[in-house]
């Protein structure tokens, strides 16, 4: 399969995908984000959808949307007591603007399932780049802040006894989780991206007993995820966000018993 | 010697705190020396947390001062920590959150001295959300620890713990002040092993503080 040109480019495309959303997914876990990644995929749909109406490239509509959304959900979430209703009413109009934008834009119904289910086949040398620079970006800014980001992820009220500034490393998170979001759309699809942000890494919390350890088990598994549901899309011509999907959910269920019979 | 123990660790004056209308407490005076131990007592609710958290700079009082004596270097355990039953972190993982990304063999020493010296070390690579209660807050005093602090802030530590944790947690807070001069001030509402372990305490109800040597602390509250 790798004869053919686009099937290269996903697959290249994907691992930088699949290592930068296994190694933020370990903070969205341990910060209790799964939430968040859940509306931002939403917030994402809406910004792919706008960028189709105004006629730039979705990825840089979803950029855009998402890196508000987080912000202001982020804030949101940690500034009200009405967190869950919010964000629903959040996701709720998202959702009805990207609808809208896809209808009054009059694309045809393929161009928004290719955002809402994510496509292999229109990935072109350019996207290759841009994403792995954007991946290569988010994951710089992970270590920029690493030390920080590990205490307070992992240790929110001993971080800030030690006096460290959590405010700041917050808001970076934030801004490296709208990319990752916006980035694992365009091979996954914005409706299920939130499963390569959240399943590997809470599978490897099973596992791993270091930030580092956790970290490797989480790539490891979006990495089997999407180059196995690469290869059995190609060979089944069935979506290749289905068997990530279920390859995902079977790791992760495997680690999960696993884990409940030993206790 | 004999200078650093008279020397005053911290100093606070007139320091009074109100929530909105809420007066928590008012004028409140007093000094630790360095190297003692001292007990923070009171009722539930009668507002030690809050004088810790204005203490460590996390938020300020409506009106007076404390001081630190230069050179004192505060470790603090907070009374409050969200660490479930399925935290994945090991012990050790756990306390070299406070500390560098990329560990140096110096590092990964001071990481070991201060697991043998919380009688962790055999157990370091259990996960924190496996650890009973007493191991844990050895846990987090030794994460403190690793900021080599020469006095200590414990707030609350025993409140969950059974019989034995209490003990051997107490025993080694004991040690830190005996071995290594470290002052420690520990809130508790505890009063029968704040009398065995502390020496003085500073008794804050209603508002008002009192100070003395915990052989004469007399006052019973529920
Ligand atoms: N952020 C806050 N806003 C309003 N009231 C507060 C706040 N923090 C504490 N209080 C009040 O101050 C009082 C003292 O609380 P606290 O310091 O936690 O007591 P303690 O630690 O002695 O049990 C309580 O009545 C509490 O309700
Ligand atoms: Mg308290």
């Amino acid at each position: 399969m790798f004869q053919f040109e686009f099937m290269r480019y996903a697959f290249l495309a994907s691992t930088f995908i699949a290592v930068t959303c296994g190694i933020v997914g370990v903070y969205v876990v341990a910060r209790s984000f799964s939430f968040l990644a859940h509306t931002l995929s939403e917030i994402g749909f809406a910004g792919a959808a706008f960028a189709v109406f105004i006629g730039i490239s979705p990825l840089w509509g979803m950029l855009l949307f998402t890196l508000l959304g987080s912000i202001s959900v982020g804030e949101l979430s940690l500034h009200t007591d009405q967190k869950e209703s919010s964000i629903s009413a959040i996701s709720a109009l998202f959702i009805g603007m990207g609808v809208l934008f896809l209808a009054i834009s009059g694309s045809n119904s393929r161009y928004a399932t290719n955002i809402l289910f994510g496509s292999i086949v229109g990935v072109d040398q350019q996207d290759v780049i841009q994403l792995i620079t954007l991946s290569l970006v988010v994951l710089l800014m992970l270590l920029a802040v690493a030390r920080p980001l590990n205490f307070d992820s992992f240790d929110h009220i001993g971080a800030v006894a030690t006096g460290l500034k959590t405010g700041a490393v917050g808001i970076v998170f934030l801004v490296a989780l709208a990319m990752s979001v916006s980035i694992g759309s365009q091979i996954v699809g914005s409706l299920l991206v939130f499963i390569l942000l959240t399943l590997p890494a809470s599978t490897a919390r099973y596992i791993g007993r270091s930030i580092g350890a956790m970290a490797c088990w989480s790539v490891l598994f979006a990495l089997i995820g999407v180059w196995a549901g690469l290869y059995f899309g190609f060979i089944t011509n069935w979506p290749v966000t289905f068997f990530i999907a279920v390859i995902e959910v079977a790791i992760y269920l495997v680690a999960y018993l696993i884990h409940a019979i030993r206790n | 010697m004999n200078q650093t123990i008279t020397q005053n660790a911290v100093t606070v004056t007139a320091l009074t705190m109100k929530f909105d209308a809420k007066t928590v407490f008012h004028d409140l005076n007093f000094e630790l020396k360095q190297g003692s131990m001292t007990a923070l007592l009171g009722p539930n609710g009668t507002g030690k947390t809050t004088l810790i958290n204005i203490l460590m700079g996390m938020f300020p009082a409506t009106a007076g001062s404390y001081t630190f004596a230069p050179g004192i270097k505060l470790g603090y355990v907070p009374q409050f920590r969200n660490l479930d039953a399925e935290y994945p972190l090991s012990i050790r993982s756990f306390m070299e959150l406070n500390g560098p990304l990329f560990k140096s063999a110096e590092f990964k020493a001071e990481v070991n001295h201060e697991l043998i010296e919380t009688h962790l070390d055999s157990i370091q690579h259990i996960r924190m959300g496996e650890a009973s209660g007493g191991q844990k807050q050895r846990a987090y005093l030794a994460q403190a620890l690793l900021d080599k602090p020469n006095m200590v802030i414990l707030d609350e530590a025993t409140a969950s713990l059974d019989p034995v944790a209490k003990e051997e947690l107490m025993g080694l807070i004991k040690h830190l002040n005996e071995k290594h001069q470290i002052t420690v001030l520990f809130v508790t509402h505890d009063v029968p092993l704040a009398k065995k372990y502390m020496k003085e305490y500073l008794y804050l109800n209603r508002g008002q503080l009192t100070q003395g040597k915990m052989t004469t602390f007399t006052e019973v509250y529920e």
